[in-house]
């Protein structure tokens, strides 16, 4: 399975790329600093799942979301956003653009591997 | 802003605080005495400060001496850490970023709305914060058994948004 982790910060991508292989998802990981970087990238690779921050500096999580929506190469790869924004009418606002799941930092391996699970129709 | 009405504006913050670095970081934070502060200068070696606007503007800085900050690092990511460099930067900021997502998510739940900014890393022996005129800045130092360290709130109620 390909992911694409997106983040500003590089910590988190690190972070997220050694719990992806901790919890069986770390074959393939494509990284990118913000969602213009991501469409780049995505331009020129499939992935399986985007793994996305909301709060980047050039392009945000949500614009993203919505650009990989709206692009009908892509509109079918699901999303997760891990972010601190925990607000619930965030999440609502997130989930409306188009995020198929959503987990807050911190997380732990765990709620990441059932967060995958539940995107990738792993488990119902 | 009165300085009662302060303490409610910082409490979540704190309580954002507490709670992020002792699961991320595995430090068990003692609250300080707040302090009303007149100037914009840290006694600490790495801060990261995010912007908030929205039901209120200011700032929140998140200020470690150097050491604290290579314990709190090396505990967040599970990695060495040797001194104050770009990575050591970033996760300070990383950090700021999820107690100021903490904190927003807190003032959610009372009703008040805000927005965070991305994270800006400062890093420097006695630098300098700034907070526009008029805003006041509350200090609340931490102490921990990694040293000690401190959040500054700096905030006014943003009437527009009412
Ligand atoms: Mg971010």
């Amino acid at each position: 399975m390909r992911i694409i982790t997106v983040d500003d910060s590089s910590t988190m991508r690190r972070i997220i790329k050694n719990t992806l292989k901790r919890i069986g998802y770390g074959d393939e990981i494509l990284e990118a600093e913000n969602g213009k970087e991501a469409l780049d990238v995505l331009s020129n690779n499939e992935v399986d799942l985007i793994i996305t921050d909301w709060n980047m500096p050039v392009m945000d999580g949500l614009t993203f979301v919505k650009k990989v929506r709206s692009d009908s190469k892509f509109d079918d790869v699901p999303i997760i956003m891990v972010t601190t924004e925990a607000a619930k009418e965030d999440i609502i606002t997130a989930l409306k653009a188009g995020v198929n799941n959503y987990v807050v930092k911190p997380f732990t391996p765990q709620v990441l591997k059932e967060k995958i699970e539940a995107v990738m129709g792993l488990k119902d | 802003m009165s300085a009662k009405l302060s303490v409610e504006w910082v409490n979540p913050f704190i309580g954002a605080t507490e709670e992020i670095l002792s699961t991320v970081a595995m430090i068990e934070p003692k609250r300080g005495k707040l302090m009303l502060k007149r100037d914009n200068t840290v006694e600490y070696d790495v801060s990261g400060i995010i912007g908030i606007t929205g039901e209120a503007v200011g700032s929140i800085a998140l200020s470690f001496p150097k050491k604290t900050a290579i314990d709190v690092v090396s505990n967040f990511t599970g990695e060495e850490v040797l001194g104050i460099d770009a990575d050591t930067a970033d996760a300070i900021g990383e950090l700021t970023n999820m107690i100021a997502g903490r904190a927003k998510k807190l003032f959610s739940e009372k009703g008040i709305k805000l927005k965070i900014s991305v994270p800006n890393v400062v890093i420097g022996k006695n630098h300098t914060i700034s907070s526009p005129k008029g805003t006041p800045t509350i200090v609340i130092p931490f102490e921990s058994q990694n040293g000690n360290f401190a959040i500054q709130v700096s905030l006014v109620p943003n009437k527009s948004e009412d």
